[in-house]
């Protein structure tokens, strides 16, 4: 064999050959079950790489999660996973198998920077076969009952001091089934509530801070302990860094939404954000019925920044926050 | 002429039958293009994610480590000599892998006289440079970039001569040449003389020990390393063993006043330049900068590259005419301005190479170990060939990096300050040329406090 000959040989078998072997190979290594390198960085330098999956329902995805900055956390959204740390210079892995066809969210469960709210990818499950799937997604109920979320919506009625649901249970008074029932709550705010109230014959003899009392104790009979606690813990994860602890708007995240636009910080100049909004002003919280609130955090947006948690939460999650949200002005606790 | 001591490293014993034979450098190169292939197909092909992906990491990391750390201060065009971008392209154009047979296909045109200038290698890297955090770390955009220049290699040998895309277009090609002044290694002929009378010019023309001069230098005239890619073909081709590889004393080509040029002056103000707006851009504390750099087509990117470039092109070179004009009033010299301009930009080659491996030092060693697992699964497929996958992320050296960095600098600029004093004594005496050095020293010292404070704070 001639050396010219030789050296073709060794050109195909090297340059050609080992390349193509690793895609013959990553083929293969595909059609056996998918594995995904998921790689985190700041929402600011890119997010979530890749952003999109596609996987097929039933069929197994292997993520191995890295991170190139900071610890962030890895969950899918309205599923019972719990989340992932995801730390610099670890590789975590996770294997995930979705029965359903559909769009799911996976998203940063760690307060990793600014825009951290923004760090979300999608998940597509499709299906082998070929008819095309849709989801029995309910319309939202703000939609439903036409309210406008964007619309401001002060109370024209406020109390005094924080309503108790523990003083109002304590007045023995028999409030109709009416009042009580889930629907009445979700499409009516408590100054709606306490004007109905405040008209019945059976408040007639109490104080305006009373009826307010009794606005608590039929808020508090739509929701449990259990609910508030849950809503309390996803309170802290994923609203407090810009509503703050206390509800106040006063998040550490918050100062970062607002204020001046300066370069770089693409969050500011994309939108002309409003503060978040503050759960201990009476006068905005007690005009806002839970379905309006449940519009606001499924869809986001307002003109604040707020990110939309309709693919994150599940719908008991979402009324959970809300009830923990009505904390901030009303006195749950107590004997009921 | 500038006389150093010389140690012909091809008088070695083996060396001259391992560089005379065509196979060790043949087998080399074609490792390299697997890797460089491989590289575009893991780009593509592979994970998305940059410190994963083989692309990335074996071409920006472990290819840029060996390259500015190594091949370049030791060895100088030494890369160029194994390179695979050229490689397909030669093929076609000798019509043979491994050396001269048959006929290959090219048209065989000579370069445009006009383009004949390291002039489009600047405005490649600079074009490049733009868009460099993108490039660096996207592992498409990466594939595409070396694609690019696969594809541009290959039609500039079907149209032109020799390694053309090398000689005039190469973005590395252009820098690599200039800091291979500076490299302790050469080519060239033993005894010029002997060459002038050889008629048949076999290095030039080829013969069927090898190819004429790829690079369109004629080795008997060789006075410098800039334009010569270390390939040996002459070392095949010569009849007379006229062709040495000498060990040289560091920096020996600055020193030659003869074939300093504008284009490889600009070339050193671009490195320079560069390597202090990367230091800035991905070592400094500025997030803002780094997210417009990265942000490509944003009006944040437009003003970066804008700043770019005023900077590199224009605001240092001005601030380098202002210390050599300042030099010349001092000293009284009447050198031309645009000729002490030209001249004392090449005392900048040490300096702009030391600042390059001052910030490659950075983030080499910071970023090496994505290397293990990217060996083990290149394409982010989940394999682990190796078993290197679950090595973690971790600097390396870190308590050495800025001692490393320090030294590197202060070396640059130590030897930056000596050339200008010997360029200014080419033509000054003793004192005039001291004062004639003197701002340029300064120009010098600004620019490494600068870098020291970026990199090492």
């Amino acid at each position: 064999m001639s050396a010219e000959r030789t050296a073709r040989i060794i050109v195909i078998v090297l340059a050609v050959g080992l390349p193509v072997a690793a895609v013959i190979a990553g083929k293969a290594q595909s059609v056996a079950g998918q594995t995904i390198e998921l790689n985190g960085t700041m929402s600011e330098i890119g997010g979530w790489t890749p952003s999109d999956i596609t996987a097929k329902a039933g069929e197994p995805i292997r993520l191995r999660l890295t991170s190139d900055d900071v610890i962030h956390g890895f969950a899918v959204g309205q599923s019972s996973l719990p989340a992932l740390d995801v730390k610099p210079g670890e590789v975590t892995e996770t294997t995930l198998i979705f029965d359903e066809p559909g769009k799911y969210t996976f998203y940063c469960t760690r307060w990793c920077g600014p825009n951290h709210w923004r760090m979300r990818g999608t998940i597509e499950v499709t299906s082998d076969q070929s008819v095309s799937y849709q989801l029995a997604v309910e319309q939202p109920l703000y939609l439903r009952l036409g309210i406008d979320i964007d619309a401001p919506h002060p109370a024209d009625v406020i109390p005094g001091g924080a309503p108790s649901a523990g003083r109002g249970a304590a007045l023995g008074i028999a409030i109709p089934v009416e009042y009580l029932t889930t629907e009445f709550y979700r499409a009516h705010s408590p100054a709606d509530a306490w004007k109905r109230l405040r008209d019945e014959p059976f408040t007639q003899g109490l104080t305006d801070g009373q009826v307010w009392d009794l606005v608590a104790d039929v808020w508090r009979s739509n929701t449990t302990a259990q609910a508030l606690e849950t809503g309390k813990k996803l309170f802290a994860q994923n609203c407090a860094a810009c509503h703050g602890e206390n509800g106040a708007g006063d998040g550490v995240m918050a100062e970062s939404l607002t204020g001046e636009t300066h370069s770089g910080d693409t969050l500011r100049e994309r939108h002309d954000t409003k503060a978040p909004a503050d759960f201990t002003d009476a006068s905005s919280l007690l005009g806002a019925s839970p379905a309006l609130l449940h519009g606001k955090i499924v869809r986001g947006g307002m003109g604040t920044g707020m990110p939309y948690w309709g693919p994150i939460f599940t719908e008991e999650q979402l009324w959970s926050v809300i009830s923990y949200l009505w904390t901030f002005q009303f006195d749950l606790e107590g004997n009921g | 002429m500038v006389q150093y001591p010389r140690f012909d490293l091809a008088e070695l014993p083996l060396v001259k039958p391992a560089l005379r034979s065509r196979w060790p450098q043949f087998v080399v190169r074609v490792i390299a293009l697997a890797g460089f292939v491989f590289a575009i197909v893991a780009g593509l092909a592979g994970t998305p994610v940059g410190s994963r992906n083989f692309g990335v990491v074996f071409v920006w990391i472990a290819w840029w480590a060996l390259l500015m750390l190594i091949a370049v201060p030791l060895f100088g065009r030494g890369w160029c000599s194994i390179c695979p971008i050229p490689l397909p392209g030669e093929w076609l154009q000798n019509g043979a892998v491994l050396g001269p047979q048959g006929r290959g296909f090219t048209l065989g045109r000579r370069w445009p006289r006009r383009l004949r200038s390291m002039w489009i290698q600047n405005g490649v890297f600079v074009a490049v440079a733009l868009f460099s955090l993108v490039v660096l770390t996207q592992p498409g955009v990466t594939a595409l970039v070396l694609a690019l220049f696969l594809a541009l290699a290959i039609v500039t040998s079907l149209i032109f001569e020799r390694r053309a895309f090398c000689r005039y277009l190469c973005p590395a090609g252009g820098f690599i040449g200039l800091y291979s002044q500076f490299a302790p290694i050469e080519v060239r002929a033993k005894e010029p003389a002997l060459c002038a009378s050889h008629t048949e010019k076999t290095c030039y023309t080829g013969n069927a020990d090898g190819y004429g001069c790829p690079w369109q230098v004629f080795p008997g005239g060789l006075a410098k390393n800039t334009y010569c890619g270390a390939c040996v073909e002459c070392l095949r081709t010569c009849p007379h063993d006229n062709i040495a590889l000498n060990l040289r004393p560091f920096g020996a080509d600055l020193l030659k006043p003869g074939g300093r040029k504008l284009d490889e002056a600009f070339k050193a103000f671009i490195m320079l330049g560069s390597a202090i707006v990367y230091s800035a851009v991905m070592l400094g504390p500025w997030g803002e900068l780094k997210a417009a750099a990265y942000s490509v087509g944003s009006v944040e990117w437009l003003v970066y590259a804008a700043g770019f470039l005023a900077g590199v092109l224009v605001a240092l070179p001005v601030l380098f005419l202002v210390a050599v004009h300042l030099g010349r009033r001092l000293s009284g010299s009447k050198v031309k301005s645009k000729k002490a301009f030209t001249s004392f930009a090449y005392a900048l080659v040490p300096l702009g190479l030391a600042a390059w491996i001052a910030f490659s030092i950075s983030f080499v060693f910071a970023n090496l170990s994505y290397v293990w697992p990217a060996l083990s699964d290149p394409m982010g497929e989940g394999w682990n060939l190796l078993g290197t996958v679950g090595v973690a992320w971790a600097p390396y050296l870190t308590q050495a990096v800025p001692v490393l960095q320090t030294a590197a600098l202060l070396g640059g600029l130590a030897w930056a300050s000596m050339t200008a004093r010997r360029i200014a004594g080419e033509q000054l005496p003793k004192r005039p040329a001291l004062q004639q050095a003197l701002p340029v020293t300064a120009f010098c010292l600004l620019v490494t406090i600068g870098l020291l404070g970026l990199l090492i704070g």
